[in-house]
């Protein structure tokens, strides 16, 4: 069913802090490693070891420079499906199976039903799907539904692949629609924001910015500053110059 | 975006075979002779022929065109969903058409119009799944229907005129609906592509990265050295250094040329007549190939905008 659910019980999502976030692309890696073998199976590659390989990958991490006024930052930015609350891509498809779940906000792709038309990927202004040409259907984050409520794992793994491999603990998971939450919390003080949100597709997904840096300044050396060790170094410094 | 060219072939030669369809249901309303007898199956199956082809080459590019089915279910959101039924739809009533036509029977108005507003419908149907689409700028105008419309409707008019030529039944007369309507399709075309170059861009990277606050963004590394699946469907970018000449190409071998073939091949007679409808149809084809081309070729998505785009 493509029509979107007035409501959603939970509105599971990450929450990507851009301060913290090194750019490993650990969590793409492990992404890519758990849904080989999970919910969307297999994630094809082609031409791997070749000139020009290609494949399906549910998180891919840009760099990006920000020229501010103190200066040039790099900024790394991991980008995977945002479980948007008012999803362009569920309402174009045109067989029902694409959807979003009422349970929990999952935007998830039926594999059984989809024709491969491609559509969903072309209305996703974010480029989070990927069309998998090997099995001629499109693929998609799953928000690691496989391992968040599986009970074959330890309680703490029962998070997405990318937040469990995150070395710096720059990707939380929780219920964004729970103002009580961990993720919520983090969102209000930390700023949270939605990407693109001319776009009007209400992202689940949010994202903190980068801390303020405080700019470095420059002290003039005084002569006289630093009391009688400095003194000591200023003159041993005249006389080796 | 990428040009499919299964996509392209079934926009314009279904378009064309519903304006097809379109202009036997008006002259048969209108009590023309040869659009009420046995002779109108011609027309009515080459409309048939080309919408049938378009269908069955849009199911081409599909990843499972055996499960193309079930893209009939999802008409309440859909766009796609739309257009695929309403044009299953729209053989009913062509059928129904066809039969009486065979049987030399009164077919009267109803069918004749339940027919081509159908075909028109599906029409503003696909030009809608383009329209619908936020995420891509080009396409989120108004002026896209109003383009596939009139661009159908006078592509169809240039096949009904040439059918009329060969049938030794076209006036001067005629001509006139020819050029109106591509007249218009022109004009219009002409618009969206005026607008195009006005347009200002929805997404950009500040948005795109919310980090437009902190000062001037622009993209350091692509997560992949190579190719994928999103650089070559949406980040498709070879057009727009020939646009504007491809653009002129486009309008002059579509909506000038043939109109006036039209004009010349319905006062002239016999086989001169039939040769020249025969360049005006076989122009148009590669007039309406090029628009259509530009019109995925020179759209771009709000996704190449993460690539610094």
């Amino acid at each position: 069913m493509t029509m979107l659910p007035q409501t959603t019980a939970k509105k599971l999502g990450l929450v990507i802090d851009l301060d913290t976030c090194v750019g490993c692309h650990a969590c793409a890696t492990s992404c890519k490693q758990w849904n080989d073998a999970g919910h969307s199976a297999p994630l094809t590659d082609t031409d791997p070891y070749g000139a020009a390989p290609d494949g399906v990958w549910f998180n891919r991490v840009h760099s990006y420079e920000v020229q501010t006024a103190h200066g040039s930052k790099t900024v790394n930015f991991p980008k995977s499906c945002l479980h948007c609350d008012n999803a362009p891509c569920v309402t174009v498809c045109p067989t029902g199976a694409s959807f979003k779940r009422v349970e929990d906000g999952i935007v998830l792709v039926d594999a059984d039903k989809c024709i491969g038309c491609k559509l969903c990927s072309w209305a996703c202004p974010y480029g989070a799907r990927e069309y998998d040409a090997t099995d001629g259907v499109m693929k998609k984050c799953t928000l690691c539904v496989d391992r968040i409520y599986n009970e074959n794992l330890d309680a703490a793994a029962r998070v997405p692949a990318c937040v469990a491999a995150c070395p710096t603990g720059a990707r939380s998971f929780g219920d964004l629609g729970d103002p009580a939450s961990g993720v919520s919390a983090l969102v209000r003080a930390r700023g949270g924001y939605d990407l693109m949100p001319e776009q009007g597709c209400a992202p689940v997904n949010q994202y903190l910015p980068p801390r303020a840096v405080t700019p470095l300044v420059q002290q003039p050396l005084s002569r006289h500053a630093g009391g009688i060790e400095s003194a000591l170094l200023r003159w041993i410094d005249r006389v080796l110059s | 975006m990428n040009p499919a060219y299964s996509i392209i072939f079934f926009t314009t030669a279904a378009g064309a075979g519903y304006g097809l369809l379109t202009m036997l249901a008006l002259y048969a309303l209108a009590g023309d002779p040869a659009a009420n007898g046995r002779e109108a199956l011609l027309p009515l199956g080459l409309a048939g022929v080309l919408v049938s082809a378009g269908l069955l080459a849009s199911t081409l590019h599909l990843g499972h065109p055996e499960r193309a089915w079930r893209a009939l279910s999802q008409w309440r959101s859909s766009w796609l969903s739309r257009e695929g039924v309403l044009a299953i739809a729209c053989y009913g009533p062509a059928l129904v058409w066809a039969w009486r036509l065979w049987r030399e029977a009164p077919i009267g108005p109803v069918v004749p119009a339940f027919t081509a507003v159908l075909g028109l419908a599906t029409v503003y149907a696909t030009s809608q799944i383009y329209a619908s689409l936020k995420s891509v700028d080009a396409w989120h105008l108004r002026l896209v229907p109003a383009n596939y419309l009139l661009l159908a409707l006078a592509s169809g008019s240039v096949l009904w005129q040439a059918l009329r030529v060969w049938a030794g039944v076209a006036t001067a007369v005629d001509a006139l609906p020819v050029a109106t309507l591509m007249l218009a399709a022109g004009v219009g075309k002409w618009r969206y592509w005026r607008t195009l170059s006005r347009l200002a861009p929805t997404s950009t990277l500040a948005t795109a990265t919310g980090l437009g606050t902190l000062g001037t963004v622009s993209s350091l590394a692509w997560p992949h050295t190579e190719q994928n699946y999103l650089l070559k469907e949406m980040g498709f970018v070879v057009a727009r250094r020939h646009a504007d000449k491809l653009r002129r190409i486009a309008l002059l071998c579509a909506c000038i040329l043939p109109p006036l073939l039209a004009l010349g091949g319905s006062v002239s007679g016999g086989w001169p007549a039939s040769l020249i409808m025969g360049l005006a149809v076989a122009l148009l084809a590669l007039g309406l190939v090029l628009e259509r081309w530009l019109f995925f070729a020179e759209a771009r998505h709000s996704v190449s905008v993460f690539y610094g785009r």
